[in-house]
């Protein structure tokens, strides 16, 4: 099974049209790949499908905004991927306790 | 519809909160107006763009009731939109729209068209939302809300 830089910059590269060779782990989704705030919807939307999650995107703005975290944090991709692992763990860890 | 509003929907059939589906009307205007003055001469068909709105806002009305009016939803993205067949001045628009997803800040909902049992047209949609922006905005949705037949009863049950 690929990692999950791996899916998520598969997704990316389909949903930009980025090609895949220059999406790196070191990549950040805005400063380097020029991926927008709409393009990111695309993006989560996607990212939210293929791991079962709802990536809290909200939050992470607010976060950045409030100067609580940087955007290195959620948009450079290891660390977005990173992120993913985190959530989907949560998720696996509450249906586990719920059954 | 109130073309020169922009209100396109005027009647909502279903609203389901649980299933994440709502139905509603929309009266096509006559062929005197003046929408079809220019599209086309001698030839009045329904643009496209306003039955693309016409799904956005059937799709808006389903956020609505989701959030339970605390966030406005605001159209960004159209994707897939098929126009598969002409809609003729004072056609009665059945227009069904669902939830394909809930995101974070964002929801994407799948549309379609109908009159009678044909379809017309489809979509996929992405809408941003965000708490009202103004108190203003949040009267003027309760006052088309209470226009269309919104169904209040729905959100207290949801």
């Amino acid at each position: 099974m690929s990692s999950t830089f791996e899916q998520i910059a598969n997704i990316i590269a389909e949903t930009c049209d980025i090609p895949r060779d220059t999406i790196k782990p070191e990549s950040h989704a805005i400063d380097d790949l020029g991926i927008d705030s709409l393009d990111f919807l695309d993006i989560a939307f996607a990212i939210d499908k293929a791991f079962g999650i709802k990536m809290p995107l909200e939050k992470w703005t607010q976060e950045v905004n409030d100067g609580k975290a940087t955007t290195e944090q959620y948009f450079v991709l290891q660390n977005l991927a990173d992120r993913i692992d985190e959530l989907v763990a949560a998720k696996n860890a509450g249906a586990g306790s719920a059954s | 519809m109130q073309l020169e509003t922009f209100q396109l929907i005027d009647r909502i059939v279903e609203l389901n909160l649980d299933a994440k589906t709502i139905v509603v009307e929309a009266y096509v205007p006559p062929a005197s107006h003046s929408v079809f003055a220019g599209h086309f001469p001698g030839y009045p068909i329904m643009p496209g763009v306003l039955l693309t709105e016409a799904m956005a806002q059937s799709s808006g009305w389903l956020i609505l009731g989701l959030t339970k009016f605390e966030r406005m939803p605001f159209l960004a993205m159209v994707k897939e939109a098929k126009m598969r067949g002409f809609v003729s001045p004072g056609s009665t628009l059945t227009i069904d729209a669902k939830i394909e997803h809930e995101g974070s800040g964002f929801t994407v909902t799948s549309a379609k068209v109908r009159v009678g049992k044909e379809l017309k047209c489809n979509a996929e949609l992405t809408f941003r939302h965000i708490p009202f922006p103004n108190p203003d905005l949040r009267v003027h949705m309760d006052a088309m809300a209470n226009r269309i037949g919104f169904p209040q009863q729905a959100m207290s049950n949801g």
